[in-house]
């Protein structure tokens, strides 16, 4: 090692200084990576990406599955699942809706943020088509469906008979409108 | 005497810029402590409302918005501004002469260190005047309350954060580098007193997490005015995130903040039993390793937030294994004054309490460490009796029995033992009349950072602020004491303390304003 690289020397010890704080941003996509190989969390996957064909699966275990709607910060809007529970079989594909109503008199920006329990289920949960991959831009006073269709993979472990899917909605218009309560 | 007569080239600057231009290690020492000391008046005094808010049920004095505005300011300014500060001044006074050096080995980035202190405290202090108020999330200002929630004035806490951690690192490299490389010819590391060597490994500590913080609340920063979503779900982000990040910052800073009261208690200890120091080896090694340790254990302070049974009992048993190297200490401490010819001066009084009550401190540590159990303390006033058990009576013991012990040689002069004596028995029955009943109201449920309570709790809260009333003044006797010695104490003698032990003791009393121009020669120990 150099004389002045050593963490003897101003010069060394800076560069520790700047090292850890690098290393302090780093803590956050290391805090992804590690949510995703634990599964952690209870964070779902984006858009399925591979062929969804039931018609191969031979696995006939039912499962229920509860949907959940929560307004972040008691939201004056409407958000409520279509169906709030769904029995089905596993690998099948199914469909449902939720509606959003802005009741606000104007134009506004809507974010799902999706969250799976129990948080080891989450990795099993497929959409292949979400409200919550996009920000959703809603009319003055305007409700609207949004779809969610999505299939339960067959390899869910087997203690799991139930799962939660729970979306909360922000309200991002106006990220510094947020600040005002 | 000893060889000590060379003349004294030049002595401190005249008039009152010395204070500002000094680069002078025992000056601004001096700045670090009397500015430290100053913190400790004013975080007191917002303990103070808080313990008057609390003196019974109900809301009497202050709003709720004030009361938390105030346990914010009282914990930010106590942690950054009264102990951290404290120690850096200990450093600045005590690592040259320990260690035989003429100065710090960066004379002007030491005076820039200190002179950053001043206006980070101002410009937090100020946030208390501003519109919306000061920031009211708790010192450990969790995301969301501190970004989407926070009073507007959160952007000056963040540059105040920014530059109080600018300061630190600073001293910290102006420690280590003066450690590593201006040692007396022949001092090896292991020859080191242990003050400098846990004031080594804390520095360290300093310089990997003091930029962890910078980075969080630079994230902080972002969130709240750049639009990006660190912390905010909507956006993709995690609040929990906030809560590794800050906490892999915050565990190691209680460490920060007591291992060099560890360093002050091993001088201590020693030269009041007249024994040397029960295993140094270990003692050092037992220091490194609650060090190392300190970066693994983070998320035992978040239990309740949510974890696999496998993280819980990951971070349970490693925190309990800290328990090991510090009861080391505690251990070495007791052999130390094992059979030793003591005696109880108020220094050594102070550091006997601190070995007693950190201990109580530590236990309920261990308490909290139990995942289980910890559902049940968490966020009541058992973790505040808990952390104030270490840092009351830990911590600021460890610097007021430094204060005590090296003051005659600093100032030339012996403080009025007598007072001493007063000073330390008006403080011990205040601190555990304050913190000890907080263990009971903890335990039966009282949440902490409420400014009112369930009327079961009256008892025990008009207790604990009848000890905050007497231990805060208490204090003002702390004052009065050392400018009483400054002004009219009795001339000290060169050894002030029998038993002593180092180099800081070779040179004349009062220390003159430069030491060790030339190296000493190390004898015998």
């Amino acid at each position: 090692m150099k004389r002045w690289l050593k963490p003897s020397t101003p010069t060394g010890l800076m560069l520790i200084v700047v090292l850890m704080f690098g290393f302090g941003f780093m803590l956050v996509p290391l805090y992804d990576v590690f949510c995703e190989i634990t599964g952690l969390n209870g964070k779902t996957r984006g858009p399925y990406q591979g062929e969804v064909n039931a018609a191969t699966n031979q696995n006939q275990r039912m499962v229920t599955i509860q949907f959940v709607a929560n307004r972040n910060d008691n939201l004056p809007w409407g958000f409520d699942p279509d169906q709030e529970e769904i029995q089905l079989q596993i690998g099948e594909r199914k469909q449902t809706t939720f509606r959003v109503s802005n009741t606000y008199d104007q134009a506004v920006v809507a974010q799902a943020i999706p969250s799976v329990s129990p948080a080891r289920a989450a990795d099993y949960l497929n959409k292949v088509e979400c409200f919550c991959f996009q920000r959703q831009p809603l009319d003055a006073g305007q409700s609207k469906d949004f779809p969610l269709v999505f299939f339960i993979d067959p390899d869910l472990p087997a203690d799991i008979s139930k799962l939660t899917l729970s979306y909360t909605l922000f309200d991002i218009t106006n990220p510094a409108s947020a600040r005002t309560h | 005497m000893s060889a000590y007569t060379e003349t004294t080239h030049h002595g401190p600057a005249k008039g009152w810029t010395r204070w500002i231009l000094t680069t002078n290690h025992k000056d601004i020492g001096t700045l670090y402590l009397v500015f430290s000391l100053i913190m400790l008046f004013v975080g007191g005094s917002m303990a103070f409302v808080i313990r008057a808010e609390l003196f019974q049920p109900g809301l009497q004095l202050v709003v709720p918005e004030f009361f938390n505005q105030m346990t914010t300011m009282h914990g930010l300014i106590m942690v950054f501004g009264a102990v951290m500060p404290a120690f850096v001044g200990l450093a600045n006074w005590q690592v040259p002469l320990m260690i035989g050096a003429p100065d710090m080995a960066l004379p002007r980035m030491n005076n820039l260190s200190f002179w950053i202190l001043p206006f980070a405290f101002a410009m937090l202090i100020s946030t208390l005047f501003m519109a919306g108020g000061a920031p009211d999330f708790g010192w450990t200002f969790y995301a969301p309350l501190s970004t989407t929630y926070a009073p507007p004035s959160v952007t000056f806490f963040i540059f105040a954060i920014h530059m109080m951690g600018i300061s630190s690192i600073m001293g910290a490299i102006n420690i280590i580098v003066t450690i590593f490389n201006m040692r007396a010819p022949g001092m090896k590391l292991m020859d080191m007193p242990l003050f400098v060597w846990t004031w080594l490994i804390t520095a360290f500590l300093l310089i990997a997490v003091m930029p962890v913080l910078a980075a969080v609340v630079t994230m902080m920063l972002m969130d709240i005015h750049f639009g990006t979503s660190f912390f905010n779900a909507a956006g993709g982000g995690d609040p929990v995130l906030f809560q590794h990040v800050f906490w892999f910052f915050a565990h190691p800073e209680v460490y920060i903040m007591v291992l060099p009261a560890f360093g002050v208690v091993s001088q201590i200890v020693p030269t009041f039993a007249r024994k040397p120091l029960f295993g140094y080896q270990s003692m050092v090694y037992a220091t490194i390793a609650i060090a190392v340790l300190s970066f693994i254990v983070w998320a035992h302070h978040m239990f309740t937030v949510g974890m696999p049974i496998a993280g819980e009992l990951f971070f349970m048993y490693t925190t309990m294994l800290i328990a090991v190297p510090t009861g080391v200490k505690v251990f070495n401490w007791i052999s130390t004054m094992f059979r030793g010819s003591m005696t109880f001066e108020t220094p050594m009084l102070f550091a006997i309490a601190f070995i007693v009550l950190f201990t109580i401190g530590g236990l309920s540590g261990l308490m909290l460490a139990i995942a289980p159990a910890d559902f049940q303390y968490h966020d009541t006033y058992f973790v505040v009796a808990h952390f104030h058990y270490v840092l009351v009576p830990g911590s600021v013991f460890g610097i007021i029995a430094g204060v005590y012990y090296w003051l005659p040689k600093w100032c030339g002069k012996m403080y009025d033992e007598k007072l001493g004596q007063w000073h330390f028995w008006l403080s011990f029955i205040g601190v555990n009349l304050t913190f000890f009943p907080m263990h009971f109201v903890g335990l039966a449920g009282m949440p902490r950072r409420i400014p009112d309570y369930a009327l079961q709790f009256a008892d025990f809260n008009m207790l604990t602020s009848l000890g905050a009333f007497l231990f805060g003044t208490t204090q003002l006797l702390f004052v009065y004491i050392i400018v009483k010695t400054v002004r009219s104490g009795k001339p000290a003698e060169q050894l002030p303390w029998e038993g002593a032990q180092g180099l800081e003791w070779t040179v004349p009393t009062p220390a003159p304003y430069h030491t060790f121009s030339t190296p000493p020669v190390l004898g015998e120990k």
